[in-house]
């Protein structure tokens, strides 16, 4: 299919981009690195008046870390984050999850600015966020403010954002003495959509597992912190009986929706095998 | 010289038998394919269809008038608008006695009949006015009830799939020895099973294009066409528009993989040629992906219930079969949608010396997508349901799957034999396969590994599948029925003055590298290197008249054909040579570009002055000579009805058995296509059709849901097999040339998609066989493996 007719407008600064959203009145759309919206006019599943290509603007790249906070740049291509050892470093969640995402050619357009926004329930960063408990930085015609992520995905491809605000920025928290990150995936095609997959960020001391974000995808209509499952393990030891008790607590944290083609108890099944396998991962990790 | 004698020759031939690489690879890897996507001609208008958007419904109205005045839109045309200026077209065939269909129109006028199904045409300056422009047009439809299950199609009170049918049941047969019963009756072990397996579709890289351009001056029709077989084509559009055939010119360009797929004929190419022949403009459409999931033809669908009868020592007795193929609304044209089924009833057992057998076909009407012939027809069907059986009743007896084959297969000194299902196999090679397979992946060593690794919680599967593939069809097939489907191929090769070759030939490529073998063999009859001949294919006006690429036989008589013509060009030069030199013919030979003696090889004249002479001075030739130096020669198959191949496959799965999650480790070939003419290539088709049999065995599907619309029509949803998840494929050859022919070749693009689903069928029932768990319906999704294993 090919896309209805749209105009092009290239950003030159945040505020020229906020700008340029407000005056075509809702009929403006963000173009970050393309590899969903494009395919989207393709499939006229929208049609706006204009794209506003973010790429050209410099506030929205680079990685840096500030206080120990790791602050990546929205326009952040995947394989960038793949490949940065300050992410590697300080973000190492993002690092593992990264080559999961789609494919190289994908990974070489894609954003991790663009996939947050997105907030597709299916896509791996926005649970790596939730596990990272990472913050979004997010501008508007008001300023920039904060936003949680446990505050930020709402719905599925909706987010605390407002209509024409530009993720700026994702900040993560400092790391922590005896943190550790395991993350994987269940999908029947490297590169495909998940059926389930989880972001784990622990802090293991001495055999007990001192804190824990656990956050699945693929489950439900947004990424899913297991707070059942996470207190199940916090303060425990990680033996073959506590792991047992999370995946257990996990039917309290998923209420994946019943699909043809993946019954709900089927993906509560294969949740409860994937976290098994990523605790297991992390009693030998740790 | 006999046939045996030849065969002999040719294995000595310089150039049949050396691995040559594809010659057309070169030119699309920089980029100078020239498909008819590439094709743009003056005042061409682009095409776009309006579809119905549910399976089934009466149209109460189609609203054009805001799609007219959309930007850059030409004309925007109905059924009223086209339908008449073409003779409607019926899927049947004589052959398949009382098979019913209702007749096909361009586009939509009551009644829509599957969610796709076109019922306006937008032409407009680009494709994107004109989908602007379909967005525009307004459609008043009155749902009706879907056919969308088979076995609730063939109720009394189901809705029917089309108007006029007096039943959803297209076709019925039943094909039966004198002692199934009896046979039945007095096993020692009778083994059975329900068997699913999924609709999917072909996916090719270049999907459907045309241009047709309707020359009114000069009436001359000339359709670009991304088809295989541009002969059956230029009939169709003949009769079809009431136009004379010399004056239909259809050309098939660089064509991007067809398997089967691009050699039915579809509404949207007849659309385009109705609307050149209105406008007197060239009309362009090419189908996109979404368009292509609910366009083109889909394959297999079917449900079968069967049974195999064995005695005490595990030999097959019999098989009863009942195989349920479900179509969609209509059987496609020319070539039916009935000849799956029908293979898939006769090729049942085809490997075994079973002497009784009872299948019963029933093909089904429905409202979704039309199903039909895509790359080995059947095969995969009565190759799995077969396959899975053996294993089955090797696991009853305690008998290992190699040693209850053994056991079975037709032996290689018992030909020529006739089958059950009255298959006639001149000579096949099945003892020499299984043999050479149990080498080639050191199974002992497989098993050993297998148990070990089972102690530890990791559970493999080995899988093996004998098969018999149908190749070389001579008029059996479809000509008998009254297809205007030509059964032979032609050839036409020429000595340029220069002294090169030119050969213009019926077979068609499509990236397999049709045009590379022919090069090689029309080389070895003239002496020179395959780079010196020039092969022409895909244009009817340019090529003598022929079956082109379907069913396997671009290598056996397409190469037949190659062969006999380049003998017949090599008699004209011999001859030529003879009196220019004074020598008689018998003593002279072509080698190396040069008239040679026979018996020193020495070198007496170059093909180039032969040339120079014949065209430049004929003047000193005697009165007679025949200086045309160029030679036609058709030819059909006229000895065995189909040239019989067969191989045997081995898959090596590892089960996930908490995910479900299958991971093919390695896959196994052994495959006997008679002459090799081009191992490189012979290769190559056998990795392309185990990929494409592997597909559908773990990952593709084509779903529907309870009102027949299909879910995953795209790419995201519709999992092809990727690279990732293929395993590498190691391949053996054995090779028993038919008789039938002096080149000795059969075919080989269907072998590797026959068996290679069920291969990893019976790894994966290996696999979960501590479980007592057993998958019968492909594609082996990880759901599927949960459930059979009880975890849902």
């Amino acid at each position: 299919m090919k896309s209805p007719a749209f105009d092009y407008i290239r950003a030159r600064s945040v505020a020229h981009a906020l700008e340029t959203y407000r005056s075509l009145d809702g009929e403006g759309v963000y173009l970050a690195g393309g590899h969903s919206v494009v395919p989207s006019l393709t499939l006229r599943l929208q049609a706006p008046a204009a794209l506003i290509d973010l790429s050209g603007i410099d506030a929205l790249t680079g990685i840096s870390l500030d206080d120990g906070w790791l602050r990546i740049g929205a326009m952040t291509r995947h394989a960038e984050v793949a490949a940065d050892p300050m992410i590697r470093d300080h973000a190492h969640l993002f690092h593992l999850a990264a080559p999961h995402v789609a494919h190289p050619a994908i990974r070489n357009r894609g954003t991790i600015g663009g996939s947050l926004s997105l907030a597709d329930p299916a896509s791996e960063f926005p649970a790596v966020a939730l596990a990272l408990r990472a913050e979004m930085e997010v501008a508007g015609h008001d300023g920039v403010r904060r936003v949680k992520a446990d505050d930020f995905f709402l719905d599925i491809y909706e987010t605390a954002m407002d209509p024409g605000e530009i993720l700026q920025a994702i900040l993560v928290p400092p790391v922590r003495a005896g943190d550790v990150a395991v993350f994987d995936e269940l999908a029947r095609r490297r590169g495909d959509y998940a059926m389930v997959g989880a972001a784990v960020q622990a802090m293991v001391d001495a055999g007990r597992v001192a804190d824990i974000s656990i956050a699945f995808f693929s489950v439900g209509n947004k990424p899913t912190r297991a707070g059942a499952a996470e207190s199940a393990l916090r303060g425990a030891r990680l033996d073959d009986a506590t792991i047992a008790a999370a995946q257990s607590a996990l039917d309290a944290d998923l209420d994946p929706s019943d699909e043809p083609q993946m019954p709900a108890s089927v993906r509560r099944h294969l949740a409860r095998v994937l976290l098994g396998r990523l605790l297991g991962h992390l009693g030998t990790t740790a | 010289m006999t046939l045996q004698d030849t065969n002999t020759a040719a294995a000595r031939a310089p150039h049949i038998g050396q691995a040559h690489r594809r010659q057309t690879a070169r030119r699309h890897l920089a980029g100078r394919g020239r498909f008819v996507s590439d094709i743009v001609l003056p005042r061409m208008l682009h095409a776009a269809f309006v579809r119905s958007p549910m399976a089934r419904g009466r149209i109460v109205e189609i609203d054009t008038r805001d799609a007219e005045q959309s930007p850059g839109v030409v004309r925007v045309f109905t059924a009223r608008d086209l339908n008449p200026s073409c003779k409607p077209w019926t899927g049947t065939l004589d052959h398949f006695a009382s098979m019913v269909s209702a007749p096909q129109n361009i586009l939509a006028e009551e009644e829509v009949l599957w969610a796709g199904h076109p019922v306006a045409m937008v032409l407009a300056r680009t494709r994107a006015e004109a989908e602007d422009a379909c967005e525009l047009v307004m459609l008043d439809i009155e749902e009706g009830e879907a056919c969308v299950d088979g076995h609730a199609a063939l109720s009394g009170d189901a809705p029917r799939a089309a108007p006029g049918l007096d039943s959803n049941l297209c076709f019925q047969t039943v094909l039966e020895t004198m002692a199934v019963d009896a046979a039945f009756a007095g096993a020692a072990h009778v083994v059975e099973g329900d068997f699913t397996f999924g609709r999917h579709t072909a996916v090719t890289l270049e999907p459907r294009s045309v241009v047709a351009d309707f020359d009114a001056a000069s009436e001359q029709l000339t359709v670009h066409h991304g088809t295989q077989t541009p002969y059956q084509f230029q009939d169709i559009y003949a009769r079809h528009f009431g136009l004379s055939e010399s004056r239909v010119r259809v050309i098939a360009p660089d064509v991007g993989g067809s398997f089967g797929m691009k050699l039915h004929l579809y509404n949207e190419e007849m659309a385009a040629v109705a609307a050149s022949l209105k406008l007197g403009r060239p009309v362009k459409f090419v189908a996109d992906r979404l368009e292509s999931f609910v366009s083109d033809i889909h394959a297999r669908d079917h449900k079968v219930s069967a049974r195999m009868a064995l005695d005490a020592e595990g030999t097959i007795l019999a098989m009863e079969v009942d195989d349920m193929t479900q179509i969609g609304a209509f059987s496609t044209y020319p070539r039916t949608s009935v000849a799956e089924g029908n293979q898939v009833v006769r090729l049942m057992g085809a490997p075994y010396r079973m002497p009784d057998y009872r299948g019963r076909l029933s093909v089904v009407f429905q409202n979704k997508v039309q199903t039909s012939q895509y790359r080995a027809v059947g095969h995969p069907i009565a190759c799995a349901v077969t396959e899975a059986l053996v294993d089955k009743a090797a696991a009853r007896l305690g008998v290992d799957p190699f040693e209850i084959r053994a056991r079975n297969v037709v032996p290689d000194d018992a030909y020529p034999f006739v089958s059950a299902t009255g298959y006639s196999f001149e000579k096949l090679s099945h003892e020499a396969c299984l043999a050479k397979l149990r080498d080639l992946m050191d199974y002992d060593a497989l098993r050993a590994e297998q148990a070990a690794l089972r102690e530890r919680g990791i559970y493999r599967g080995i899988g093996i599948a004998p098969f018999v593939e149908i190749t070389n069809p001579g008029a059996a097939f479809y000509g008998v029925g009254g297809a205007r489907i030509s059964a032979q191929d032609g050839a036409v090769v020429r000595l340029t003055p220069s002294g090169e070759v030119q050969c213009a030939i019926s077979v068609t490529e499509q990236g397999q590298g049709t045009e590379t073998i022919i090069s090689q063999i029309v080389a070895d009859q003239l002496g020179v290197a395959p780079e010196q001949v020039k092969v022409t294919t895909g244009d009817t006006d340019t090529t003598p008249s022929g079956g082109a690429t379907w069913a396997c036989r671009g290598a056996g008589i397409g190469g037949e054909t190659a062969l006999r013509a380049g003998r017949k060009l090599q008699g004209q030069i011999l001859a030529l040579a003879g009196q220019i030199l004074q020598s008689d013919p018998a003593d002279l030979a072509l080698a190396d570009g040069h008239v040679v003696d026979a018996q020193s090889g020495t070198r007496r004249m170059p093909l180039a002055e032969i040339g120079r002479i014949a065209t430049y001075r004929p003047d000193t030739l005697p009165e007679a000579a025949d200086n045309s130096l160029t030679a036609a020669e058709h030819f059909a198959p006229s000895g065995y009805p189909f040239d019989f191949t067969n191989g045997i496959q081995a898959s090596l799965v590892e089960v996930d058995v908490e995910t479900g999650i299958v991971r093919l480790l390695k896959h196994w070939v052994v495959e006997d296509c008679g002459r090799i003419i081009n191992p490189l290539l012979v290769d190559e088709q056998i990795r392309g059709g185990v990929v494409q049999g592997l597909g559908p065995a773990l990952f593709e599907e084509c779903l529907y849901d309870e009102t027949g619309q299909m879910t995953n029509a795209s790419l995201a949803d519709y999992l092809v097999p990727m690279a990732c998840e293929m395993p590498d494929i190691v391949i053996g050859h054995v090779e028993t040339p038919t008789n039938d022919t002096i080149l000795g070749a059969k075919g080989v693009g269907e072998a590797g998609t026959a068996a290679a689903g069920v291969a990893a069928l019976n790894a994966v029932n290996d696999a979960l066989s501590p479980f007592k768990a057993e998958i019968r319906q492909t594609p082996m999704t990880p759901l599927r493996i949960l459930a059979a294993l009880g975890h849902v």
